[in-house]
This record gives structure tokens, sequence and C-alpha cells, in this order.
């Protein structure tokens, strides 16, 4: 099992490297120079180039490439070309303020869509199963930046109940903290509980159908207990790789969200980055996405073998 | 439920690994995100200091107009937290400001200003005509933007005492006097310019609070203010990347001032006489601008044809709402040498498809690159159909601005028609004056016209630079779709809003409640 978790952990490590790659190949081909941008339509070409020489863009792009690694790895950045804000403290904090919604969006979405997937499958038969089922389907229909919007609309423009946007650290008034960060979860969360719904709903169906359910009711356990006892473990597979993609989903959602819900994140502060053209810290924000995205899944494969033996044994 | 219990606290516990760690960092950086976007608690800020809060798009990507280009930073500091010698009033007019009053000699050479006294910085220290010369000379040999270019005209700047400030120029040039009420006559405190990027000094009737990046600016009553200090104890200028947001915020008191509104069609909202709308003028011509250097529009004929295509009334009627107005040049109606030109080329679709039969370019291909800005995506398509309509063959390419159009359409000219909003004030010289400039016009015509201008008298300025127009115009440089209203809407009860934004400020100096 050590093996193979060593062998995943390599893998990981690779694919952060060609990810680096990437990610610093395509910022050189984005059109746009962030010193033209920083100085302004009529400047001189002079100027621009002096300009890009303080940047340190007159550079071979091997050695900026070098430079900008090793700066995500000592977790020194450096500061923004242009504010000349040091990068990596506002990295830390927008980070935070992310965190905070993702997070809160996918415990959100597990509290609704674990009872009611389970509810979904053991009534999919009967009326209210049905139903669940069908407004679940519409709910993975709606983008989470729409439902933003219609959460908008009601709840803060029309019933005057929560404000329509901005952000209040937590520390500074707790409540005002939670105000602001009730719409944008719930949107984010809506989208993610409904399709996580259907996919515990599909797990458990699956489970119910099977020979050692029937024997475990045969011992004479009834349903329920049937199901948590052999069933929920074996149900629980299908569902974490979900939950694994679907954090990921939800970082890639914030960004849009954050947009909607004017939230100083890492998602509005890419969309800044990206149109001042401040190419280090897009890169590094990007990059930070997607390690978060490698080692979710990462994380996610270190589950498996927790959650099911049969994983941890040396066949495929 | 055992096994789903840890199953969930493993996946949560990766989570909280991934960010957990970050929480709990600083709050009082400068740069921390985390800054609080409104009140949310009515406007009066706790201890009972009165506050307003102006909502705005565009945040700035550094407090440093030396080295940023950008309207968001003298937007937010100019005449504010940095003053000027002399400034633009709401009428267009140059008035006194650090600078009681000058002369100018007979020559049109000589600038003798006489400045304010007891004016001192917000770090305490005195102003002084030093501050003044040191200030222009760091506009000639420090700031890289190229609006530096303004002051090349300065010989020298000179301090016979600590109250006159002698400006000696290379030639007479009326723009001077103009070109030192925007940033470039900012004047800086001369021993604290180190920390231009994060901490402005200056004499304004605010000082400088702190900056929530992402978030808002706040402004601070400096109540050492030299003239008339303002009404308010705070202004936060909050910012927001969408103009719905920005919008919704006010419809839920989220901000008391829509600054600038983006989309005359959200108007709509706030006209249930809760709000009060303020519409005034700006310095932005929307520009329907042509590449005079290359086919087809190096082709007078054509340049004509497209103008007699475009119907101004409706394109300004459909795409923005109506607000806004013709006219027909490159000059507002605020400034002195305003003429309407809209009868130059009043629209004709015949004439234009004649135009371009004898020109033979019937179906001519063109792009109409646009920048992703609000009044260019709306009229972009207008100007598509009615350029069809005449016989043209447009496509439209929309450009992630600024950085993709500024370098494609701006500075290598690859494009046929682009829709851009000119703000700067007075720009028609630095626009078409200028034969490297994007559209390519800058003919010696024009450009003897403009020299006149600037060197002459007030009146011979004034003729000469009506006849400038008129030629941009007849030649038809560009075509000029409409004049950017300025509209904004408030809080009833709150006053002294700049009603024309004309300057590059937004001045909250007169700033008050009822």
């Amino acid at each position: 099992m050590l093996l193979r978790l060593a062998r995943r952990f390599l893998v990981l490590l690779v694919s952060l490297a060609v990810a680096s790659v990437l990610v610093f190949a395509f910022m050189q081909v984005l059109p746009g120079d962030p010193a033209r941008v920083a100085l302004g339509m009529n400047s001189s070409d002079e100027a621009v180039a002096q300009l890009r020489e303080q940047f340190g863009l007159d550079r071979p792009l091997l050695v900026q490439y070098a430079d900008w690694l090793g700066g995500v790895v000592t977790l020194d950045l450096g500061v923004e070309w242009v504010s000349k804000a040091p990068i990596a403290p506002q990295l830390v904090d927008r980070l935070a303020v992310t965190g905070w919604l993702v997070i809160t969006a996918m415990v959100l979405a597990l509290v609704i869509a674990l009872p009611v997937g389970t509810w979904m499958a053991v009534r999919h038969r009967h009326a209210d199963g049905v139903l669940l089922s069908a407004i679940s389907q519409v709910g993975v229909a709606v983008p989470a930046f729409l439902a933003g919007i219609i959460l908008i609309t009601y709840f803060a423009k029309r019933w005057q109940w929560f404000p329509s946007g901005g952000w209040v650290p937590p520390a500074e008034d707790p409540v005002q903290f939670l105000l602001r960060l009730a719409l944008p979860a719930i949107s984010l969360a809506l989208v993610q509980a409904s399709m996580l719904a259907r996919y515990v709903r599909s797990a458990v169906l699956e489970v119910l159908r099977e020979d050692y359910l029937r024997t475990a009711r045969a011992k004479g356990l009834r349903p329920m207990q049937a199901l948590t006892r052999h069933g929920l473990r074996n149900a629980a597979v299908p569902i974490v790789t979900v939950l694994g993609l679907q954090l990921a989903t939800l970082l890639i959602g914030a960004v849009v969200v954050e947009r909607v819900f004017v939230i100083p994140g890492l998602g509005s502060f890419l969309l800044d980055s990206v149109a001042a053209r401040e190419l280090i810290t897009v890169q590094t924000i990007v990059m930070v996405l997607v390690a978060a995205v490698l080692i979710i899944n990462f994380l996610v494969d270190t589950v498996y073998l927790l959650i099911d033996p049969r994983l941890r044994v040396g066949h495929r | 439920m055992k096994s789903r219990t840890r199953v969930l606290a493993a996946t949560l516990s990766a989570t909280f690994l991934l960010t957990a760690c970050n929480a709990g960092s600083s709050t009082d950086d400068p740069t921390d995100a985390g800054g609080v976007t409104d009140g949310g608690s009515g406007t009066a800020a706790p201890g009972g200091e009165d506050m307003v809060r102006i909502g705005l798009v565009a945040e700035p990507a550094s407090l440093d107009f030396t080295t940023t280009d950008g309207a968001a930073i003298p937007q937010a500091l100019l005449y504010n937290v940095y003053e000027t010698l002399v400034k633009v009033d709401q009428s267009g007019e140059v008035v006194p400001a650090l600078a009681s009053e000058w002369t100018v000699s007979e020559d049109g050479l000589t600038y003798t200003f006489t400045l304010e006294e007891g004016v001192t910085f917000s770090n305490g220290e005195t102003f002084t005509a030093e501050d003044v010369v040191s200030s222009f000379q760091a506009v000639q040999n420090d700031w890289t933007v190229s609006l530096k270019s303004q002051f090349d005209i300065i010989e020298k700047v000179e301090a016979p005492s600590d109250t006159e400030v002698v400006v000696t120029l290379a030639h007479p040039s009326n723009t001077f006097l103009y070109s030192l009420t925007t940033r470039v006559g900012a004047i800086f405190d001369s021993n604290s310019v180190e920390e231009l990027a994060t901490r402005p000094i200056g004499t304004g009737p605010y000082t400088f609070g702190e900056w929530n990046r992402g978030a808002s600016i706040s402004l601070q009553r400096n109540s050492d203010y030299w003239g008339e200090e303002p009404y308010f104890d705070q202004v936060v200028l909050a910012y927001f990347d969408d103009a719905t947001a920005l919008n919704n915020a006010m419809l839920t008191d989220g901000v008391d001032v829509v600054g600038t509104v983006q989309a005359p069609e959200a108007l709509s909202e706030f006209e249930s006489g809760d709000y009060e709308i303020i519409e005034g003028t700006t310095n932005g011509e929307v520009v329907l601008s042509f590449n005079n250097s290359t086919a087809p529009f190096n082709d007078l004929r054509v340049r004509q044809a497209a103008r007699h295509a475009i119907n101004h009334q409706a394109l300004l009627d459909t795409c923005w709402d109506g607000r806004g107005e013709l006219i027909g040049s490159m000059v507002p109606p605020t400034d002195p040498w305003f003429e309407d030109r809209t009868g130059d080329y009043p629209y004709d679709v015949e004439a234009a498809k004649d135009l371009l039969a004898e020109a033979g370019a019937e179906g001519v291909e063109v792009r109409l690159r646009i920048p992703t800005l609000p009044y260019a995506q709306s009229c972009g398509p207008v100007v598509e159909s009615m350029l069809e309509e005449a016989g043209f063959a447009v496509t439209i390419d929309d450009l992630e601005f600024p950085a993709a159009w500024v370098e494609d359409v701006f500075t290598n000219a690859d494009y046929e028609m682009s829709i851009v909003a000119h703000v700067e004030p007075r720009d028609l010289g630095n626009v078409f004056g200028n034969p490297d400039y994007y559209i390519r016009y800058g003919t010696p015509e024009l450009r003897a016209l403009l020299e006149e201008a600037d060197a002459g008298t007030e009146e011979q300025q004034i003729a000469k630079m009506k006849e400038a127009a008129a030629l941009v115009s007849q030649d038809a440089a560009s075509d000029f779709l409409f004049l950017l209203p300025n509209l904004i809407v408030a809080d009833p009860g709150i006053t002294g809003l700049p009603q024309n934004a004309i300057t590059e400020s937004f001045d909250l100096s007169q700033l008050a409640r009822e």
C-alpha cells in the first residue's frame, strides 16, 4: 500500500511540474505587453523597453521560468510590477476568502445531498423520491452565477434580507461576515448539492441491488440497518470520487461567483491581474488552482485506499 | 454511520489543509484583501462620524500616476489628495487653486504664479515654491508615463521666493496652463516621493486613508486644510468590477452614490423617485476610428461613405438609450472652440453607396475591431448593420481591453475600423495631429493649424481650433458617434457631486449632505 501511495505521489509531482510549464507557456502567448499596459497608450517604445527590463521581461524565458518556479517553491514571489505590493501576502489573504466560500459551499452541499440523495434512492419508486429527483435535475442545469443573480434579485434587491455583495472578515464583524457569506455560498452549493445528490442516489441504488445486502436482510437486519452497516461504505467510493471533482469545480466556480458578489477572493484577484497583465500573479494563481485540483485528486486516491480494502491489494 | 463520518472527515480535513492555514493572516496590512466593501449599516460610521460611499468601476492598479497610466488614479486622488496650481471648474474654466493668481508675459513665454500661504502637506511639511519646482522637474526627469511629454515645453522652473514660481517656456503655448490642471500639474512634497505607490501625500482637502485591495480606497477629511474644509469625515471609494454589482449595491444601500453609470439602460432601475439622477457631459468623444494609412480608408470617398452611412441619432437611441450628445467632430461642448458639426455628413445611404461605387469599393471587407468596453460592445453591432446597408462587408472582432486592444489596434494599427471613447480633455491634437497615432492621420495642413492655435492669442487659438475641428470632420478622418454622457445616481440629499466629468478628477471637495 505504501508503494502504491509513493507511486501516486510521484505522479502528483510530475503532473505539477508539467502543469507549471504549461501555465508559464500560456502566459507567454497571451496578447498584450505588461509594460505598455502600465505606461499607457502613448508611451514611447524606449520607455516600454526600459520598463520591460525593470520587470525582467527581457531575460531568456528559461531564466524567467526558473525564477518564477523558485519563487513559488520558496513562497517568495516578489512584488507586483505595477502596484509594488508584495504578491504572496495578497495571495494568502485572497485564498483565505475563497477558502471560506468553497468550504462553506462544500459543507452545505454535503449536508443537503447526503440525506436527500439517500432518500431519493430508498424512495425511488414513490412520488416524493421522483419529485426530488426531478428537482435535482433542474438544479444540475443551473450554473452557479445564474443562481447567484437570481438570489440577489430576490433576497437582496426585492426583500432586502441580505446585502447584495461585498465582504467583511469574520474577525471584524461575525454577523456581517455570515450575512455576506450566505448568498454566494448558497449559489455555489445549490448546483453542487443537486449534482451530488444524484450521485448519492445512484450509488445507493446500486448498493441496494447487491446480493450482500439481500443476505444482510435475510440475516434479519432492517432495511436501514442493512444499508448503514453494509451498504454505505460501498456506496462511498464513487461518492468520494465525485466529491473530489466537485471541490475542483467549486474552486473554479468561485472565480465567477466572486465577480457577481464583489468578493475580494482568489477569483477577482485573478481577473484583475489578467486585466493588468501582472503575469507573475496570474501564473501563480492559476498554478495554485491547478495544484489544488491535482492535490485533491491525490487525496481522493488516498481516501479510496482507506475506504476500500480491496483496492489496497496489488492487482488492478 | 461510522464509516460515512470517517469519509466526510477525511475529505473535509483535506480541504482545510489547503486553506485553513491561511485564514489567520493579519488584516491591518494596506494590501489586505479582506476589506469592507460597504459599511452595511447605514451611512453613519460608529462614533457618529458622517461618511459617504461612492461606487466606481475599475480600481486603480497602483496609486502612483507618475509611473502608471490609467484614469482611475487621478480620478481618486487629483484635486482630492493632490492639488494643482490651477484647476478646471465645472464650466470648463481654468480657476485658481494652489496659485492664487498668475501672470503671463507679453511674449507668452514666462508664467509667474503667486502661491497660497499657510498651506501644509498631510505629513506636516510646509508647501513652498520649492515643492512646485521639484514636482515639475520630476515630471521631466522621473516620470515614466507618456503624459510627461506635456512638460517638454518647459525651459526652466525657478523659485525667486517661497511664494513665487516662474516658469519659462521654450515657445508660447496655450495648452501649457491647461496641462497644469491635469495630473502632470500635481504638487508633491519634495521630501516624500518614495512611497507614491502606497501612501500619497498632498495638500488637498482629503488625506489618504487606506486602500483595501480589490475593494475600496478611503479618504479622510484634512482638518488642516488651507481652504474650506470638506463636509464628510470620510469618503469611501468602493470599486466594482461589474457594473450590475455596482447598481445592485446602490439598490441595497451598499453605496450612497454611483459615480459613473456604465450602461444607461440601468437607469430605469433608479427612476422610482427614491434616487437622484444627475446627467452632465464629459470629454469622452466616442470615435468610430478609421485607419487612414491603409485600404480602404486611405481613400477619402470610402471614409465619406462611412460617415454618410451612420444615422447618429438612431444609433444613440439604440445603443446608448438616447443619452449623450451628437458632436460631429472631436470637440465637446464645454470647450471654447465647440461648433456643432453634425451637418457635415448627414445620414444618407444613397450618397454613401454612390461614394463607395465611385471608389470602386462596393462590398469592401473591413474589420471593426472593438474593445470589450460597454459602449463599444453595445454600439458595435449597430454600426455594423448601418455600414452593411451602405455596402460595406463588416466583420466585428472583439478585443480584450486594455491589453489586447492596445497591442493590436493602438500600437500596431492592425485594423480598419474601431470604436473607442477618447476621454482625455482637449485631445483633438493628440488624436488627429500625430501621423503615428493609431488613426494615422496628422496631415501637414492640420498640424499647421494646431501649431498656430497653440502659439497664438486666446482668440486666435479659438479660431484656429475651430478650423482644425472643421478640417478633421470634413476630411472624414474618423466618424464621431456621440459624446458620452456623465450619469450619476445618488441618494437624495447628497450635494456637490461633479455633474460634468470634464477633468481627470472625481472632485469630492464640494461634497455635502443636506
